[in-house]
Protein backbone atom coordinates (compact mmCIF):
# COMPACT_ATOMS: atom_id res chain seq x y z
CA UNK A 1 0.00 0.00 0.00
CA UNK A 2 2.93 1.93 0.43
CA UNK A 3 4.50 1.87 -2.94
CA UNK A 4 2.80 4.43 -4.51
CA UNK A 5 5.59 5.42 -7.28
CA UNK A 6 5.00 1.84 -9.00
CA UNK A 7 2.29 0.47 -10.71
CA UNK A 8 -0.27 -1.29 -8.98
CA UNK A 9 0.16 -3.98 -11.93
CA UNK A 10 3.37 -4.64 -11.11
CA UNK A 11 3.22 -4.10 -7.43
CA UNK A 12 1.26 -7.25 -7.50
CA UNK A 13 3.16 -9.14 -9.66
CA UNK A 14 6.41 -8.83 -7.64
CA UNK A 15 3.96 -9.03 -4.70
CA UNK A 16 2.93 -12.20 -5.34
CA UNK A 17 5.67 -13.91 -7.36
CA UNK A 18 7.88 -13.66 -3.51
CA UNK A 19 4.84 -14.77 -1.20
CA UNK A 20 5.51 -17.96 -3.25
CA UNK A 21 8.18 -20.21 -1.36
CA UNK A 22 8.14 -21.77 -4.92
CA UNK A 23 11.06 -18.22 -5.77
CA UNK A 24 13.18 -18.89 -2.96
CA UNK A 25 13.61 -22.44 -3.90
CA UNK A 26 13.96 -22.05 -7.50
CA UNK A 27 16.99 -19.17 -6.89
CA UNK A 28 18.51 -21.68 -4.27
CA UNK A 29 18.60 -24.39 -6.74
CA UNK A 30 19.88 -21.98 -9.25
CA UNK A 31 22.76 -20.92 -7.12
CA UNK A 32 23.31 -24.45 -6.10
CA UNK A 33 23.64 -26.09 -9.49
CA UNK A 34 26.46 -23.49 -10.26
CA UNK A 35 27.62 -23.35 -7.29
CA UNK A 36 28.49 -27.11 -7.78
CA UNK A 37 29.65 -26.98 -11.33
CA UNK A 38 31.73 -23.90 -10.45
CA UNK A 39 33.42 -25.83 -7.68
CA UNK A 40 33.89 -29.27 -9.78
CA UNK A 41 35.24 -27.96 -12.16
CA UNK A 42 38.06 -26.03 -9.84
CA UNK A 43 38.58 -29.37 -8.61
CA UNK A 44 38.53 -30.90 -11.92
CA UNK A 45 41.31 -28.71 -13.30
CA UNK A 46 43.20 -28.90 -9.75
CA UNK A 47 43.07 -32.98 -9.89
CA UNK A 48 44.87 -32.90 -13.03
CA UNK A 49 47.26 -29.73 -12.26
CA UNK A 50 50.49 -31.59 -11.26
CA UNK A 51 51.72 -28.95 -9.08
CA UNK A 52 48.00 -28.58 -7.74
CA UNK A 53 48.12 -24.82 -9.13
CA UNK A 54 44.42 -22.96 -10.50
CA UNK A 55 46.09 -20.78 -13.31
CA UNK A 56 44.44 -17.30 -14.34
CA UNK A 57 44.29 -18.97 -17.87
CA UNK A 58 42.06 -21.74 -16.36
CA UNK A 59 40.01 -19.42 -14.39
CA UNK A 60 39.46 -17.59 -17.04
CA UNK A 61 37.93 -20.95 -18.82
CA UNK A 62 35.94 -21.48 -15.93
CA UNK A 63 34.51 -18.12 -16.20
CA UNK A 64 33.41 -18.49 -20.02
CA UNK A 65 32.24 -22.06 -19.25
CA UNK A 66 29.89 -20.15 -16.17
CA UNK A 67 28.84 -17.29 -18.57
CA UNK A 68 27.70 -20.18 -21.67
CA UNK A 69 26.15 -22.01 -18.83
CA UNK A 70 24.51 -19.16 -17.46
CA UNK A 71 23.25 -17.87 -20.80
CA UNK A 72 21.88 -21.24 -21.65
CA UNK A 73 19.85 -21.21 -18.19
CA UNK A 74 18.62 -17.81 -19.26
CA UNK A 75 17.24 -18.86 -22.40
CA UNK A 76 16.22 -21.86 -21.02
CA UNK A 77 13.91 -19.93 -18.10
CA UNK A 78 13.07 -16.95 -19.67
CA UNK A 79 10.16 -18.93 -22.14
CA UNK A 80 8.94 -20.07 -18.58
CA UNK A 81 8.55 -17.09 -16.83
CA UNK A 82 7.07 -14.77 -19.91
CA UNK A 83 5.11 -17.06 -22.11
CA UNK A 84 2.07 -17.59 -19.42
CA UNK A 85 1.73 -13.96 -17.71
CA UNK A 86 -1.73 -13.37 -19.92
CA UNK A 87 -2.50 -16.56 -20.62
CA UNK A 88 -2.44 -18.03 -17.32
CA UNK A 89 -4.69 -15.05 -16.25
CA UNK A 90 -6.99 -15.86 -18.90
CA UNK A 91 -6.90 -19.48 -18.28
CA UNK A 92 -7.40 -18.47 -14.47
CA UNK A 93 -10.34 -15.96 -15.09
CA UNK A 94 -8.88 -12.92 -13.85
CA UNK A 95 -7.69 -11.47 -17.50
CA UNK A 96 -11.64 -10.06 -17.76
CA UNK A 97 -11.67 -8.41 -14.86
CA UNK A 98 -7.76 -6.73 -15.38
CA UNK A 99 -9.00 -5.25 -18.65
CA UNK A 100 -12.13 -3.52 -17.08
CA UNK A 101 -9.58 -1.81 -14.61
CA UNK A 102 -8.10 1.89 -15.80
CA UNK A 103 -4.81 0.40 -16.94
CA UNK A 104 -4.24 0.75 -19.64
CA UNK A 105 -2.94 -1.89 -21.88
CA UNK A 106 0.66 -0.84 -21.75
CA UNK A 107 1.16 -0.37 -18.27
CA UNK A 108 -0.31 -3.99 -18.14
CA UNK A 109 2.05 -5.42 -20.61
CA UNK A 110 5.39 -3.42 -19.12
CA UNK A 111 4.17 -3.98 -15.72
CA UNK A 112 4.14 -8.27 -16.59
CA UNK A 113 7.62 -8.27 -18.51
CA UNK A 114 9.17 -6.18 -16.24
CA UNK A 115 8.34 -8.13 -12.90
CA UNK A 116 9.15 -11.53 -14.38
CA UNK A 117 12.27 -10.12 -15.89
CA UNK A 118 13.30 -9.02 -12.44
CA UNK A 119 13.14 -12.40 -10.94
CA UNK A 120 15.07 -12.99 -13.52
CA UNK A 121 17.61 -10.57 -12.47
CA UNK A 122 17.33 -11.89 -9.53
CA UNK A 123 18.56 -14.79 -10.38
CA UNK A 124 21.40 -14.02 -12.61
CA UNK A 125 22.55 -11.16 -9.87
CA UNK A 126 22.38 -13.80 -7.29
CA UNK A 127 24.94 -15.91 -8.94
CA UNK A 128 27.64 -12.63 -9.14
CA UNK A 129 29.52 -13.83 -5.50
CA UNK A 130 29.92 -16.84 -7.80
CA UNK A 131 32.51 -14.72 -9.91
CA UNK A 132 34.13 -13.84 -7.54
CA UNK A 133 35.89 -16.74 -7.36
CA UNK A 134 37.18 -15.96 -11.16
CA UNK A 135 38.42 -12.49 -9.51
CA UNK A 136 40.30 -14.61 -7.21
CA UNK A 137 42.12 -16.49 -9.96
CA UNK A 138 42.47 -13.77 -12.35
CA UNK A 139 42.21 -13.53 -15.89
CA UNK A 140 39.24 -11.51 -16.01
CA UNK A 141 38.71 -8.34 -16.23
CA UNK A 142 35.73 -6.63 -14.65
CA UNK A 143 34.77 -5.37 -17.81
CA UNK A 144 34.07 -8.54 -19.50
CA UNK A 145 31.95 -9.20 -16.20
CA UNK A 146 29.36 -6.05 -16.71
CA UNK A 147 29.29 -6.87 -20.48
CA UNK A 148 28.33 -10.12 -19.72
CA UNK A 149 25.59 -9.16 -17.43
CA UNK A 150 23.98 -6.59 -19.60
CA UNK A 151 23.87 -9.38 -22.35
CA UNK A 152 22.06 -11.57 -19.85
CA UNK A 153 19.63 -8.49 -19.78
CA UNK A 154 19.42 -7.99 -23.40
CA UNK A 155 18.97 -11.83 -23.83
CA UNK A 156 16.05 -11.88 -21.37
CA UNK A 157 13.99 -8.77 -23.01
CA UNK A 158 14.43 -10.14 -26.43
CA UNK A 159 13.06 -14.21 -25.21
CA UNK A 160 10.96 -12.19 -23.01
CA UNK A 161 9.05 -9.72 -25.45
CA UNK A 162 8.30 -12.80 -27.58
CA UNK A 163 7.02 -14.60 -24.49
CA UNK A 164 4.68 -11.74 -23.58
CA UNK A 165 3.38 -11.66 -27.06
CA UNK A 166 2.70 -15.25 -27.40
CA UNK A 167 0.98 -15.86 -24.16
CA UNK A 168 -1.25 -12.52 -25.62
CA UNK A 169 -2.31 -14.22 -28.84
CA UNK A 170 -1.90 -17.13 -27.84
CA UNK A 171 -5.07 -18.50 -25.81
CA UNK A 172 -3.54 -21.84 -24.15
CA UNK A 173 0.08 -21.43 -21.42
CA UNK A 174 0.88 -24.60 -22.84
CA UNK A 175 0.94 -23.82 -26.60
CA UNK A 176 2.23 -20.41 -25.72
CA UNK A 177 5.20 -22.04 -23.77
CA UNK A 178 5.97 -24.10 -26.55
CA UNK A 179 5.87 -21.80 -29.23
CA UNK A 180 8.62 -19.15 -27.07
CA UNK A 181 10.55 -22.11 -26.55
CA UNK A 182 10.62 -22.94 -30.31
CA UNK A 183 11.72 -19.81 -31.22
CA UNK A 184 14.17 -19.18 -28.09
CA UNK A 185 15.73 -22.57 -29.50
CA UNK A 186 15.67 -20.99 -32.99
CA UNK A 187 17.16 -17.98 -32.23
CA UNK A 188 20.25 -19.55 -30.70
CA UNK A 189 20.51 -23.38 -31.68
CA UNK A 190 19.09 -22.82 -34.97
CA UNK A 191 20.89 -19.80 -36.04
CA UNK A 192 23.92 -21.40 -35.03
CA UNK A 193 23.46 -24.48 -36.93
CA UNK A 194 22.42 -22.30 -39.71
CA UNK A 195 25.93 -20.17 -39.08
CA UNK A 196 27.72 -23.01 -39.33
CA UNK A 197 26.22 -24.89 -42.37
CA UNK A 198 26.96 -21.36 -44.52
CA UNK A 199 30.47 -21.56 -42.83
CA UNK A 200 30.79 -24.53 -45.07
CA UNK A 201 30.35 -22.62 -48.16
CA UNK A 202 32.42 -19.61 -47.60
CA UNK A 203 35.67 -20.78 -47.95
CA UNK A 204 34.74 -21.65 -52.10
CA UNK A 205 33.81 -17.76 -51.81
CA UNK A 206 36.72 -17.05 -49.75
CA UNK A 207 39.14 -19.17 -52.48
CA UNK A 208 37.54 -17.18 -55.54
CA UNK A 209 38.28 -13.88 -53.62
CA UNK A 210 34.26 -12.96 -53.37
CA UNK A 211 32.40 -11.41 -50.37
CA UNK A 212 29.97 -13.80 -49.01
CA UNK A 213 28.32 -12.19 -46.05
CA UNK A 214 25.32 -14.80 -44.59
CA UNK A 215 27.22 -16.80 -42.22
CA UNK A 216 28.62 -12.96 -40.57
CA UNK A 217 24.84 -11.88 -40.74
CA UNK A 218 23.30 -15.02 -38.91
CA UNK A 219 26.07 -15.23 -36.82
CA UNK A 220 25.34 -11.52 -35.82
CA UNK A 221 21.89 -12.53 -35.11
CA UNK A 222 23.05 -15.39 -32.74
CA UNK A 223 22.65 -14.48 -29.24
CA UNK A 224 25.47 -17.58 -28.16
CA UNK A 225 27.66 -16.43 -30.75
CA UNK A 226 27.58 -12.70 -29.91
CA UNK A 227 28.24 -13.25 -26.55
CA UNK A 228 31.16 -15.64 -26.99
CA UNK A 229 32.61 -13.20 -28.90
CA UNK A 230 32.81 -10.32 -26.23
CA UNK A 231 35.53 -12.63 -25.12
CA UNK A 232 36.73 -14.63 -27.71
CA UNK A 233 36.49 -11.39 -30.73
CA UNK A 234 38.54 -13.72 -33.48
CA UNK A 235 35.19 -15.39 -33.98
CA UNK A 236 33.16 -12.50 -35.78
CA UNK A 237 36.75 -10.81 -36.94
CA UNK A 238 37.06 -14.62 -39.19
CA UNK A 239 33.35 -14.10 -40.36
CA UNK A 240 33.50 -10.44 -40.96
CA UNK A 241 36.66 -10.57 -42.65
CA UNK A 242 34.90 -13.02 -45.07
CA UNK A 243 31.55 -11.06 -45.75
CA UNK A 244 33.73 -7.92 -46.37
CA UNK A 245 31.51 -5.92 -44.32
CA UNK A 246 32.49 -2.73 -42.81
CA UNK A 247 29.87 -2.74 -39.76
CA UNK A 248 30.44 -3.67 -36.40
CA UNK A 249 28.26 -7.15 -35.57
CA UNK A 250 27.14 -5.46 -32.89
CA UNK A 251 25.22 -2.79 -34.52
CA UNK A 252 23.33 -5.43 -36.55
CA UNK A 253 22.93 -7.05 -33.63
CA UNK A 254 21.18 -4.78 -31.40
CA UNK A 255 19.47 -2.85 -33.85
CA UNK A 256 17.51 -5.73 -34.90
CA UNK A 257 17.03 -7.65 -31.63
CA UNK A 258 15.30 -3.95 -30.65
CA UNK A 259 13.11 -3.66 -33.22
CA UNK A 260 12.08 -7.04 -32.68
CA UNK A 261 11.33 -5.94 -28.76
CA UNK A 262 9.66 -3.30 -29.82
CA UNK A 263 7.46 -5.02 -32.70
CA UNK A 264 6.51 -7.73 -30.10
CA UNK A 265 5.69 -5.50 -27.02
CA UNK A 266 3.60 -3.30 -29.73
CA UNK A 267 1.77 -6.04 -31.30
CA UNK A 268 1.16 -7.60 -27.36
CA UNK A 269 -0.13 -4.41 -25.86
CA UNK A 270 -2.39 -4.25 -29.28
CA UNK A 271 -3.78 -7.37 -28.98
CA UNK A 272 -4.19 -7.46 -25.14
CA UNK A 273 -7.73 -5.81 -25.49
CA UNK A 274 -10.19 -6.20 -28.44
CA UNK A 275 -10.80 -3.53 -30.85
CA UNK A 276 -13.89 -1.91 -30.20
CA UNK A 277 -14.13 -0.11 -33.57
CA UNK A 278 -16.48 -2.04 -36.02
CA UNK A 279 -14.91 -3.38 -38.38
CA UNK A 280 -17.70 -3.45 -41.12
CA UNK A 281 -21.46 -2.42 -41.06
CA UNK A 282 -23.99 -5.10 -42.87
CA UNK B 1 -27.74 5.65 -18.76
CA UNK B 2 -27.02 2.74 -21.30
CA UNK B 3 -28.62 2.24 -24.46
CA UNK B 4 -27.88 0.01 -27.12
CA UNK B 5 -28.36 0.71 -30.58
CA UNK B 6 -29.32 -2.45 -33.35
CA UNK B 7 -26.74 -4.18 -31.25
CA UNK B 8 -25.11 -7.20 -32.97
CA UNK B 9 -22.64 -9.48 -32.79
CA UNK B 10 -21.85 -12.09 -34.84
CA UNK B 11 -19.57 -15.40 -35.07
CA UNK B 12 -18.60 -16.96 -38.43
CA UNK B 13 -22.82 -17.57 -39.18
CA UNK B 14 -23.98 -17.45 -35.32
CA UNK B 15 -25.87 -14.65 -34.76
CA UNK B 16 -25.30 -13.97 -31.01
CA UNK B 17 -26.83 -10.68 -30.81
CA UNK B 18 -29.84 -9.44 -33.32
CA UNK B 19 -30.16 -6.02 -33.47
CA UNK B 20 -30.84 -5.18 -29.63
CA UNK B 21 -32.12 -1.98 -28.83
CA UNK B 22 -32.46 -1.00 -25.22
CA UNK B 23 -32.61 1.71 -23.33
CA UNK B 24 -32.08 1.88 -19.39
CA UNK B 25 -32.41 5.47 -17.34
CA UNK B 26 -30.29 6.61 -14.75
CA UNK B 27 -30.88 4.77 -11.48
CA UNK B 28 -32.99 1.94 -12.65
CA UNK B 29 -32.12 -1.45 -11.88
CA UNK B 30 -32.62 -3.71 -15.17
CA UNK B 31 -33.39 -7.27 -14.96
CA UNK B 32 -32.31 -9.32 -18.29
CA UNK B 33 -33.82 -12.48 -18.58
CA UNK B 34 -32.32 -15.11 -20.65
CA UNK B 35 -31.74 -18.98 -21.37
CA UNK B 36 -28.51 -20.15 -21.59
CA UNK B 37 -26.85 -18.64 -24.57
CA UNK B 38 -29.46 -16.45 -25.28
CA UNK B 39 -26.93 -13.10 -25.28
CA UNK B 40 -26.89 -12.10 -22.19
CA UNK B 41 -23.36 -12.38 -21.71
CA UNK B 42 -22.15 -10.57 -24.85
CA UNK B 43 -24.52 -7.93 -24.17
CA UNK B 44 -22.79 -7.13 -21.33
CA UNK B 45 -18.90 -8.14 -22.22
CA UNK B 46 -19.77 -5.68 -25.49
CA UNK B 47 -21.23 -2.98 -22.35
CA UNK B 48 -17.65 -3.72 -20.39
CA UNK B 49 -15.46 -2.99 -23.38
CA UNK B 50 -14.40 -7.00 -23.56
CA UNK B 51 -15.99 -7.31 -27.13
CA UNK B 52 -16.41 -5.42 -29.74
CA UNK B 53 -19.72 -5.30 -31.40
CA UNK B 54 -20.22 -6.77 -35.31
CA UNK B 55 -22.89 -4.06 -35.95
CA UNK B 56 -24.33 -1.39 -34.23
CA UNK B 57 -23.15 0.23 -30.69
CA UNK B 58 -23.80 0.60 -26.91
CA UNK B 59 -23.75 3.53 -24.84
CA UNK B 60 -22.95 3.81 -21.29
CA UNK B 61 -23.69 6.94 -19.39
CA UNK B 62 -23.59 8.57 -22.80
CA UNK B 63 -20.05 7.37 -23.98
CA UNK B 64 -19.67 5.58 -27.15
CA UNK B 65 -18.42 1.61 -26.18
CA UNK B 66 -16.74 1.63 -29.73
CA UNK B 67 -15.59 5.04 -29.58
CA UNK B 68 -14.29 5.65 -26.51
CA UNK B 69 -14.02 2.55 -24.18
CA UNK B 70 -11.10 4.00 -21.95
CA UNK B 71 -13.89 6.66 -20.51
CA UNK B 72 -16.33 3.80 -20.23
CA UNK B 73 -14.31 1.20 -18.31
CA UNK B 74 -14.03 4.10 -15.25
CA UNK B 75 -17.71 4.62 -15.13
CA UNK B 76 -18.65 0.85 -14.77
CA UNK B 77 -18.16 -1.86 -12.59
CA UNK B 78 -18.53 -5.18 -13.85
CA UNK B 79 -18.97 -8.54 -12.40
CA UNK B 80 -18.54 -11.59 -14.77
CA UNK B 81 -20.77 -14.57 -15.09
CA UNK B 82 -17.54 -16.77 -14.52
CA UNK B 83 -14.17 -15.09 -12.77
CA UNK B 84 -10.80 -16.19 -10.79
CA UNK B 85 -9.05 -14.58 -7.82
CA UNK B 86 -5.29 -13.61 -6.83
CA UNK B 87 -5.41 -16.48 -4.41
CA UNK B 88 -1.95 -15.52 -2.91
CA UNK B 89 -3.89 -12.07 -1.93
CA UNK B 90 -5.27 -11.00 1.68
CA UNK B 91 -9.38 -10.35 0.77
CA UNK B 92 -8.00 -6.60 1.79
CA UNK B 93 -4.96 -6.47 -0.59
CA UNK B 94 -7.21 -7.85 -3.60
CA UNK B 95 -9.45 -4.21 -3.10
CA UNK B 96 -6.20 -2.26 -2.49
CA UNK B 97 -4.85 -3.91 -6.36
CA UNK B 98 -8.10 -3.05 -7.74
CA UNK B 99 -8.34 0.44 -6.45
CA UNK B 100 -5.31 1.10 -7.22
CA UNK B 101 -5.58 -0.06 -10.56
CA UNK B 102 -8.14 2.78 -10.98
CA UNK B 103 -6.17 5.41 -9.70
CA UNK B 104 -7.35 5.65 -6.38
CA UNK B 105 -4.88 7.06 -3.82
CA UNK B 106 -3.51 5.42 -0.89
CA UNK B 107 -6.04 7.66 1.97
CA UNK B 108 -8.60 7.12 -1.18
CA UNK B 109 -8.27 2.98 -0.74
CA UNK B 110 -7.93 3.47 3.07
CA UNK B 111 -10.94 5.27 3.47
CA UNK B 112 -13.37 2.84 0.67
CA UNK B 113 -11.99 -0.76 1.91
CA UNK B 114 -13.44 -0.78 4.95
CA UNK B 115 -16.61 0.43 3.86
CA UNK B 116 -16.75 -1.75 0.94
CA UNK B 117 -15.95 -4.71 3.37
CA UNK B 118 -18.39 -3.75 5.57
CA UNK B 119 -21.42 -3.48 2.72
CA UNK B 120 -20.50 -7.04 1.75
CA UNK B 121 -20.51 -8.57 5.15
CA UNK B 122 -16.83 -9.17 4.90
CA UNK B 123 -15.11 -6.88 8.00
CA UNK B 124 -14.48 -10.20 9.77
CA UNK B 125 -12.80 -11.85 6.44
CA UNK B 126 -10.18 -8.66 5.75
CA UNK B 127 -6.74 -10.72 6.57
CA UNK B 128 -7.99 -14.00 5.34
CA UNK B 129 -6.35 -15.17 2.07
CA UNK B 130 -8.79 -14.85 -0.85
CA UNK B 131 -7.96 -18.71 -1.78
CA UNK B 132 -10.15 -19.79 1.38
CA UNK B 133 -13.38 -17.35 1.34
CA UNK B 134 -16.30 -19.49 0.49
CA UNK B 135 -18.05 -19.11 -2.95
CA UNK B 136 -20.57 -16.80 -2.01
CA UNK B 137 -17.73 -14.75 0.40
CA UNK B 138 -15.83 -14.65 -3.11
CA UNK B 139 -18.80 -13.66 -4.94
CA UNK B 140 -19.41 -10.64 -2.38
CA UNK B 141 -15.89 -10.05 -2.56
CA UNK B 142 -15.88 -9.66 -6.62
CA UNK B 143 -18.88 -7.28 -6.08
CA UNK B 144 -17.01 -5.39 -3.24
CA UNK B 145 -14.09 -5.11 -6.18
CA UNK B 146 -16.46 -3.69 -8.73
CA UNK B 147 -17.52 -0.79 -6.67
CA UNK B 148 -14.37 -0.02 -5.46
CA UNK B 149 -14.13 3.15 -7.68
CA UNK B 150 -17.43 4.14 -7.10
CA UNK B 151 -18.98 3.43 -11.02
CA UNK B 152 -22.11 4.84 -11.76
CA UNK B 153 -23.38 2.01 -13.94
CA UNK B 154 -22.89 -1.98 -12.31
CA UNK B 155 -23.00 -4.55 -14.55
CA UNK B 156 -23.83 -7.62 -13.09
CA UNK B 157 -23.52 -10.99 -15.02
CA UNK B 158 -25.58 -13.75 -12.90
CA UNK B 159 -24.00 -12.37 -9.47
CA UNK B 160 -26.30 -15.49 -7.69
CA UNK B 161 -24.90 -18.31 -9.50
CA UNK B 162 -23.87 -20.99 -7.97
CA UNK B 163 -24.67 -19.63 -4.15
CA UNK B 164 -26.93 -21.67 -1.70
CA UNK B 165 -29.56 -20.22 -0.75
CA UNK B 166 -28.02 -18.19 2.28
CA UNK B 167 -26.23 -16.58 -0.04
CA UNK B 168 -28.26 -15.60 -2.62
CA UNK B 169 -30.64 -13.91 -0.09
CA UNK B 170 -27.33 -12.24 1.57
CA UNK B 171 -26.37 -10.95 -2.45
CA UNK B 172 -30.02 -10.26 -2.90
CA UNK B 173 -29.95 -7.61 0.22
CA UNK B 174 -26.49 -5.88 -0.86
CA UNK B 175 -28.37 -5.74 -4.02
CA UNK B 176 -31.14 -3.39 -2.87
CA UNK B 177 -28.84 -1.88 -0.84
CA UNK B 178 -26.99 -0.89 -4.08
CA UNK B 179 -30.17 0.24 -5.79
CA UNK B 180 -31.04 2.75 -2.79
CA UNK B 181 -27.31 4.14 -3.56
CA UNK B 182 -28.92 5.51 -6.79
CA UNK B 183 -26.79 3.17 -9.04
CA UNK B 184 -27.75 1.79 -12.48
CA UNK B 185 -27.43 -1.76 -12.42
CA UNK B 186 -27.96 -4.11 -14.86
CA UNK B 187 -28.18 -7.82 -14.07
CA UNK B 188 -29.09 -11.08 -15.22
CA UNK B 189 -29.95 -13.72 -13.61
CA UNK B 190 -32.13 -17.15 -13.90
CA UNK B 191 -33.66 -16.92 -10.44
CA UNK B 192 -36.68 -14.48 -12.15
CA UNK B 193 -38.62 -14.27 -8.95
CA UNK B 194 -35.38 -12.50 -7.44
CA UNK B 195 -35.16 -10.02 -10.12
CA UNK B 196 -39.39 -9.11 -9.59
CA UNK B 197 -38.57 -8.38 -6.71
CA UNK B 198 -35.39 -6.16 -6.70
CA UNK B 199 -35.60 -4.50 -10.36
CA UNK B 200 -37.43 -1.69 -11.59
CA UNK B 201 -37.45 -3.24 -15.62
CA UNK B 202 -36.71 -6.31 -17.08
CA UNK B 203 -35.95 -7.10 -20.46
CA UNK B 204 -36.27 -10.78 -21.90
CA UNK B 205 -33.84 -12.01 -24.27
CA UNK B 206 -34.09 -14.92 -26.50
CA UNK B 207 -32.03 -15.98 -29.51
CA UNK B 208 -29.93 -12.86 -29.88
CA UNK B 209 -33.32 -10.65 -29.67
CA UNK B 210 -35.25 -8.60 -27.49
CA UNK B 211 -38.28 -10.04 -27.37
CA UNK B 212 -40.16 -8.06 -24.00
CA UNK B 213 -38.98 -5.37 -22.25
CA UNK B 214 -40.63 -3.13 -19.35
CA UNK B 215 -41.95 -3.08 -15.71
CA UNK B 216 -42.10 -6.24 -14.03
CA UNK B 217 -46.51 -5.76 -13.87
CA UNK B 218 -45.79 -4.77 -17.61
CA UNK B 219 -44.59 -7.85 -18.68
CA UNK B 220 -46.96 -9.94 -16.62
CA UNK B 221 -49.83 -8.11 -18.54
CA UNK B 222 -48.31 -9.32 -21.59
CA UNK B 223 -48.99 -13.12 -20.26
CA UNK B 224 -52.44 -11.94 -18.83
CA UNK B 225 -54.06 -11.63 -21.93
CA UNK B 226 -54.98 -15.28 -21.77
CA UNK B 227 -55.33 -15.81 -17.63
CA UNK B 228 -55.89 -18.88 -16.39
CA UNK B 229 -59.14 -19.24 -13.87
CA UNK B 230 -59.89 -21.91 -11.48
CA UNK B 231 -63.49 -21.97 -10.16
CA UNK B 232 -64.57 -24.38 -7.83
CA UNK B 233 -68.41 -25.67 -7.62
CA UNK B 234 -70.17 -27.87 -4.63
CA UNK B 235 -72.54 -29.63 -7.37
CA UNK B 236 -73.98 -29.56 -10.94
CA UNK B 237 -70.68 -29.70 -12.63
CA UNK B 238 -71.67 -30.48 -16.12
CA UNK B 239 -74.18 -27.09 -16.04
CA UNK B 240 -71.04 -25.55 -14.40
CA UNK B 241 -69.33 -26.58 -18.17
CA UNK B 242 -71.86 -25.70 -20.29
CA UNK B 243 -72.30 -22.07 -18.67
CA UNK B 244 -68.44 -20.93 -19.23
CA UNK B 245 -68.51 -22.98 -22.74
CA UNK B 246 -70.92 -20.44 -23.48
CA UNK B 247 -68.88 -17.37 -23.16
CA UNK B 248 -66.91 -16.19 -26.40
CA UNK B 249 -63.91 -15.19 -24.13
CA UNK B 250 -63.61 -18.58 -22.38
CA UNK B 251 -61.11 -21.26 -24.09
CA UNK B 252 -60.75 -24.75 -23.48
CA UNK B 253 -62.39 -25.37 -20.49
CA UNK B 254 -60.97 -28.71 -18.18
CA UNK B 255 -62.87 -31.01 -15.46
CA UNK B 256 -60.71 -30.75 -12.23
CA UNK B 257 -60.02 -32.41 -9.34
CA UNK B 258 -62.34 -32.31 -6.23
CA UNK B 259 -64.97 -29.80 -7.45
CA UNK B 260 -62.80 -27.46 -10.10
CA UNK B 261 -62.91 -26.52 -13.24
CA UNK B 262 -60.14 -24.46 -14.81
CA UNK B 263 -60.01 -22.64 -17.97
CA UNK B 264 -58.47 -19.60 -19.86
CA UNK B 265 -59.74 -16.19 -20.63
CA UNK B 266 -58.80 -14.25 -22.84
CA UNK B 267 -61.67 -11.37 -21.53
CA UNK B 268 -60.83 -7.83 -20.10
CA UNK B 269 -61.17 -7.32 -16.15
CA UNK B 270 -64.84 -5.78 -16.98
CA UNK B 271 -65.11 -9.00 -19.02
CA UNK B 272 -63.89 -11.13 -16.14
CA UNK B 273 -66.55 -9.04 -13.55
CA UNK B 274 -69.53 -9.41 -15.80
CA UNK B 275 -68.52 -12.86 -16.42
CA UNK B 276 -68.80 -13.51 -12.77
CA UNK B 277 -72.50 -11.44 -12.07
CA UNK B 278 -73.73 -13.92 -14.92
CA UNK B 279 -72.55 -16.97 -13.02
CA UNK B 280 -74.43 -16.00 -9.83
CA UNK B 281 -77.08 -14.83 -11.69
CA UNK B 282 -77.57 -18.12 -13.47
CA UNK B 283 -77.07 -19.92 -10.12
CA UNK B 284 -74.14 -21.51 -10.57
CA UNK B 285 -72.87 -22.99 -7.15
CA UNK B 286 -69.82 -21.51 -7.01
CA UNK B 287 -67.67 -22.02 -4.00
CA UNK B 288 -65.04 -19.21 -5.55
CA UNK B 289 -63.58 -17.89 -8.48
CA UNK B 290 -59.74 -17.58 -8.50
CA UNK B 291 -57.35 -16.35 -11.00
CA UNK B 292 -53.91 -18.23 -10.63
CA UNK B 293 -51.04 -16.15 -10.41
CA UNK B 294 -48.50 -15.80 -12.88
CA UNK B 295 -45.21 -14.42 -11.75
CA UNK B 296 -42.03 -13.81 -13.90
CA UNK B 297 -40.83 -17.69 -14.39
CA UNK B 298 -44.70 -18.48 -15.90
CA UNK B 299 -44.23 -15.13 -18.31
CA UNK B 300 -40.73 -16.44 -19.41
CA UNK B 301 -41.88 -19.82 -19.94
CA UNK B 302 -44.45 -18.43 -22.23
CA UNK B 303 -42.76 -15.34 -23.97
CA UNK B 304 -39.72 -17.76 -24.63
CA UNK B 305 -41.61 -20.90 -26.08
CA UNK B 306 -44.20 -18.30 -28.34
CA UNK B 307 -40.60 -17.21 -29.47
CA UNK B 308 -39.30 -20.79 -30.34
CA UNK B 309 -42.71 -21.80 -31.91
CA UNK B 310 -42.83 -18.21 -34.12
Amino acid sequence: MKSTLINPVLNKEIRLRFRSSKSYIGIASYLGILGLISLGFIGLTLSYDYMGTFRPEESRSMFLLISMLQLALVIFITPGLTAGVISSERERQTLPILLTTAQSSTAIILSKLISSLSFLLLIVFATAPLYMIVFLYGGISPSNVVASFSLYAFAMLVIGSFGILASTIIRKTILAMVTTYSVAFFMTGGLAIITLMLTTFSYQFYNQGTDYIWPFLFASLNIPIMFFSVFEPSVMMEFQSMSGFGFSPWIIFFSFYSLFIVGCLIIAIRKLRPNMKIKSKS
Amino acid sequence: MIETVNLTKKYGSFTALNDLNLSISDGTVFGFVGQNGAGKSTTFQILATLMAPTNGTAFVNGVDVTKDPEKVRKVIGYMPDFFGVYDQFKTEEYLDFYGASYGLSAREREEVIPQLLELVNLSNKRDSYVDLLSRGMKQRLCLARSLIHDPKVLILDEPASGLDPRARIEMREILKELKTMGKTIIISSHILPELAEMCDEIGVIDNGKLIATGTVSEIQLKLQQQKVIIVMVTRDMEKTIRFFEDDPDVINVQRGSNGSIQFGYKGSDEDQQMLIKKAVMADIPMLSFKQLETNLEDVFMEITKGVEEG
